[in-house]
């Protein structure tokens, strides 16, 4: 155990994670120059693209020191999202130390303090890093002061580093021994392990990413998930190497992987405890909790008889991600779907966008909703996520929705801004203090359906980057909810319609109509679009006939020309929905999905 | 399909001047024009045993009226003696203006040519300008006095309506003015302004605008209330003839698909539900034909769904109209057709769907509703 090391590396988008986790795994040689691509830790398209880590990945890195002794580094990149804040605080429970990346250019930025409570409250040691001194515009001597004033650490022993160029990383490599505590643990306590990850292979099943806590466990032992009192054998074991490599078995202070038979990730629950079965234990281990959605959308194949190809392609879906739920849903206007649920709306992104690319599926989403409770006069209480099932007003006795706290950090010139954003969202209870002189960090408490109303990405922006955010649920308030309907020559497109405080439904409304008129295409008929609150009609717009489609002229002989024209069109129409005679554009859908207010 | 004679379609890629809204090949300044007419037989010739006989003859443009007669002359005389056609075909030349001279009308009835096709365009010596034509209006009507003393009795006017600034007055003054000659046919081609054109580029740098579609519909409708008024057949979306004998039966090959053979560059050709296509370069064309090559530098196999979607939106293009048979095979094509009928864009005549003025208006997109 005196041997190992286990670190993951925290960094602001951008300030260069990936490229630093790709050095040290180039420097270590577990990887050939010909097998290497840039981002090898981020197998997804999505990730890729945009630089966000979605799933855990883990590595086991070997080092011998300058000064000659052989260690096992294993670094856990974790994902950078508020979404999966879960996986990361259990990937980060599987660390003793981490790499707090600075970018010399940038300095300290927003995510680097959230990162860095983070890893306070996992009690581990960090050692900052300022990152890309290559560049020209680096100014090593502000960041070394930025370190020590904004974030309370040792600036001036902050490893120098270029992970572009590959400056640097022995020094690193040499502080993570120095610097991070082994692991502590004791060996011949019975086995307790942390499960931080799950990943679905088509051949084994779920192969389990765990640390080995207490004890050791081997090949053919019987093991127990604790919280889910399920019982496997283990197939095989071992350590991620880039590849798996197999092992006879794993110890305490470890980390590794676990392949014991179990079909789905979703047999499996991240921050659960593994024991053995012939040794149970009376406690898991700290902070396991149960993960559940809180975005709720619907999906709809665009071709509505794709419903079996969807199912399937869910399933298969579900098969690698355990956060996603979902059952059979159907609109009359869009036909049999599924409502799923969500942990966010990066999550939401992330499937929809995997879901076209790896699985060829054309779906229509709904907007997202959060899950609403009503009281009714009977006593009744009702827990409503899709706004298709609001029930009847004049039955509502009280209407409540989730309530979350919202903690965000910015620079100290932004509060004017911020302040705004939360109050338009209709933040309540604010407080703030400097946690460093020039920074704040404001809490609110908010409507968790304002949050997942773009909320990050606004915020985002009016902080210019700088801004970062994290929310804990709180509690259901109650609050003057009301359903809008959108009507399309009066048929109600009850995909569309949404589930909105009474002070923004009128705006809203008028935003969705003000969306679909831009979208959906001329017909040979005039289209009236409509925002509805019950049978009053509180926003509408216009879509005028088309009363002129013609050419001129066929070139010549040339009949090809213009029949190629007409297939393509048709093939989009085929990506589109009809509601009455009216046909909606699947990217009129996504259009709405991404209007917001403010 | 039918069983007419297939259509011959010769083009003549030169201009003395590209128009600024024309995107159909042709060239300026050409040193090839002699070997380019000489090579048109050598193309004809590799056609003779899949072409026996036409029923149409079309020269078309470019504009053919610039080379000098004993070319055109050549021409003919080379198509005649590799294929046959059918006695009293209908021989059609495209004109400028301001080329009509008495001597090369005389000599166009003697190749036998019995069609003219007049690029008159307006009557308005400023739209005339703005549209980058060589001639005036005067020129206009010299040109139609000539072929009409030179005994041509087919003779066609082409119109072109909808541009930037146009307005409805200046519109109806030109085709009032056109059916004073009573041309046996008119075309009427609406404006749409393609990208790799001069007028393309002003319209893209915002100098000039496309006017509204409702002015668009408007002028289009005009254009069918005057010439209706004037006795003519509104048969194809910007075609009207002086009576059935004069509906142009070269292009009607194109609508009703007719076989129908195009040579020189850029000519498209059909047959046996097969499309093909050639260079659009003289250059590369007289290279490739020199070598004893093939110009032809796109085919296609139609398949049955492609070619019930030609006959669809063909049809539609045309006062024949789409087959009550062929709609009938479209998944609710029967419903479509009902919910059309009621909205008076198309009219049941007999077994055909027959659009009507508004249909004609939307006839892009009345073969989409059935997809």
């Amino acid at each position: 155990m005196k041997n190992i090391r286990n670190f993951s590396i925290t960094a602001h988008i951008d300030h260069g994670k990936s490229t630093l986790a790709d050095r040290m795994i180039q420097y270590s040689g577990l990887v050939t120059e010909r097998n290497f691509r840039d981002q090898i830790l981020d197998n997804m398209d999505i990730e890729r693209e945009r630089g966000i880590t979605i799933k855990s990945q883990t590595v086991c890195i070997p080092y011998t020191t300058r000064s000659g002794k052989e260690f096992v580094l294993n670094l856990i990149d974790t994902p950078g999202h508020v979404d999966f804040s879960y996986e990361v605080s259990r990937a980060l429970a599987s660390c003793e130390g981490v790499l707090l990346l600075v970018d010399a250019s940038q300095g300290v930025e927003a995510q680097t303090q959230a990162n860095l409570y983070l890893a306070l409250e996992h009690n581990l040691e960090i050692i900052p890093v300022i990152n890309k001194i290559d560049l020209p515009s680096a100014d090593i001597e502000r960041t070394r002061e930025m370190i020590e004033v904004e974030l309370g650490l040792d600036g001036e022993n902050a490893i120098l580093c270029s992970a572009r160029d590959g400056v640097g990383i022995e020094d690193i490599f040499e502080a993570i021994v120095e610097h991070i505590p082994p692991p502590s643990g004791k060996t011949d306590s019975p086995l307790r392990a942390l499960i931080f990850d799950a990943q679905y292979d088509p051949f084994r099943g779920a192969v389990i990413s765990c640390r080995i806590v207490d004890g050791e466990v081997k090949k053919g032992d019987t093991i127990r998930l604790m919280s889910l009192g399920t019982v496997h054998k283990i197939e095989e074991l071992g350590v991620f190497k880039i590849e798996r490599e197999a092992r006879n078995k794993l110890q305490a202070g470890e980390v590794g992987y676990i392949i014991a038979g179990i079909k789905t990730v979703s047999d499996t629950r991240i921050g659960d405890t593994i024991c053995l079965d012939e040794d149970p234990q009376p406690e898991q281990l700290h902070g396991f909790k149960e993960v559940k959605p809180v975005v709720f959308s619907s999906i709809y194949p665009i071709d509505s008889d794709d419903n079996t190809a969807l199912a399937d392609a869910l399933e298969k879906y579900k098969l690698n991600d355990a956060s996603l739920t979902y059952q059979r849903d159907s609109s009359a206007a869009l036909g049999q779907g599924f409502r799923c649920g969500f942990l966010g709306l990066l999550h939401l992104e992330v499937f929809q966008d995997r879901l076209e690319r790896e699985f060829n599926q054309s779906i229509i989403m709904t907007s997202p909703s959060v899950e609403y409770r009503f009281v009714l006069s009977n006593g009744e209480e009702l827990v409503v996520d899709n706004p298709e099932y609001y029930p009847d007003p004049g039955l509502i006795e009280m209407a409540k929705e989730p309530f979350i706290r919202a903690t965000i950090m910015f620079p100290e010139k932004y509060m004017g801004a911020v302040m705004k954003l939360c109050l338009a969202r209709r933040g309540v209870n604010s407080h703030f203090n400097y946690p460093v002189p020039g920074r704040i960090e404001l809490f609110f408490e908010m409507p968790l359906a304002e949050v997942i109303d773009n909320f990050y990405d606004k915020l985002k922006t009016i902080t210019q980057g700088y801004g970062s955010f994290d929310y804990d649920l709180l509690d259901y308030r109650t609050d003057d909810l009301v359903k809008i309907d959108i009507l399309v020559n009066g048929e109600k497109v009850d995909a569309l319609s949404a589930i909105v405080h009474r002070d923004r439904a009128r705006s809203r409304a008028v935003q969705i109509c003000d969306s679909l008129r831009e979208e959906i295409p001329r017909h040979m008929f005039k289209i009236a679009i409509q925002g509805a609150i019950g049978g009053k009609v509180i926003a509408r717009s216009t879509v005028s006939a088309m009363r002129k489609d013609v050419t001129a002229k066929c070139y010549g002989g040339d009949i090809t020309r213009k029949r190629k024209l007409l297939e393509k069109q048709a093939k989009g129409k085929k990506r589109m929905k009809a509601v009455g005679k009216v046909m909606i554009p699947q990217d009129a859908f996504v259009a709405v999905l991404r209007t917001h207010d403010d | 399909m039918t069983d007419s004679p297939p259509g011959l379609y010769v083009h003549i890629p030169f201009c003395a001047k590209r128009c600024s809204y024309c995107d159909f090949y042709s060239e300026e300044k050409s040193s090839l024009v002699k070997k380019y007419f000489e090579l048109l037989g050598a193309e004809a010739g590799s056609y003779s045993s899949l072409f026996r006989e036409f029923g149409t003859l079309y020269l078309g443009g470019g504009t053919p009226s610039l080379p000098e007669a004993a070319l055109i002359e050549g021409v003919i005389d080379a198509l005649s003696r590799i294929f046959d056609f059918v006695p009293g075909r209908e021989t059609t030349i495209e004109v400028n203006p301001d080329d009509i001279t008495k001597e090369k009308a005389r000599s166009y009835a003697a190749f036998g040519i019995n069609r003219i096709s007049v690029g008159i365009q307006s009557f308005d010596d400023a739209e005339l300008t703005f549209l980058g034509r060589r001639h005036d209006s005067d020129t206009a009507v010299k040109a139609i006095d000539i072929l009409r003393s030179e005994g041509f009795s087919n003779i066609g006017i082409d119109l072109i309506y909808g541009f930037h600034d146009h307005t409805e007055e200046s519109w109806r003054r030109t085709l009032v003015r056109a059916v004073k000659f009573l041309p046996e046919h008119v075309s009427c081609y609406q404006m749409t302004v393609p990208v790799n054109t001069r007028m393309g580029d002003l319209l893209a740098e915002g100098k000039i605008s496309e006017i509204p579609d409702d002015l668009q519909r408007r002028l289009f409708i005009l254009t069918d209330k005057v010439l209706t008024e004037n006795g003519y057949i509104h048969y194809e979306v910007s075609n009207f003839a002086r009576g059935e004998e004069y509906i142009s039966r070269h292009n009607t090959r194109y609508w009703d698909r007719t076989d129908y053979l195009g040579l020189g560059p850029s000519a498209h050709s059909y047959r046996s539900d097969c499309r093909w296509w050639n260079v659009s370069s003289v250059e590369e064309y007289c290279t490739l034909l020199e070598k004893g090559g093939d110009p032809v530098i796109g085919r296609e196999e139609l398949t049955q769904a492609q070619i019930d979607l030609e006959d669809l939106y063909l049809g539609f293009r045309t006062r024949k109209g789409a087959a009550l048979s062929l709609i009938a095979q479209f998944v609710s094509g029967d419903r479509i057709l009902g919910e059309l009928a009621e909205d008076r864009l198309v009219s049941i005549q007999g077994e055909y769907a027959v659009p009507t003025l508004s249909g004609f208006l939307v006839a892009d997109r009345l073969p989409l509703l059935f997809y």
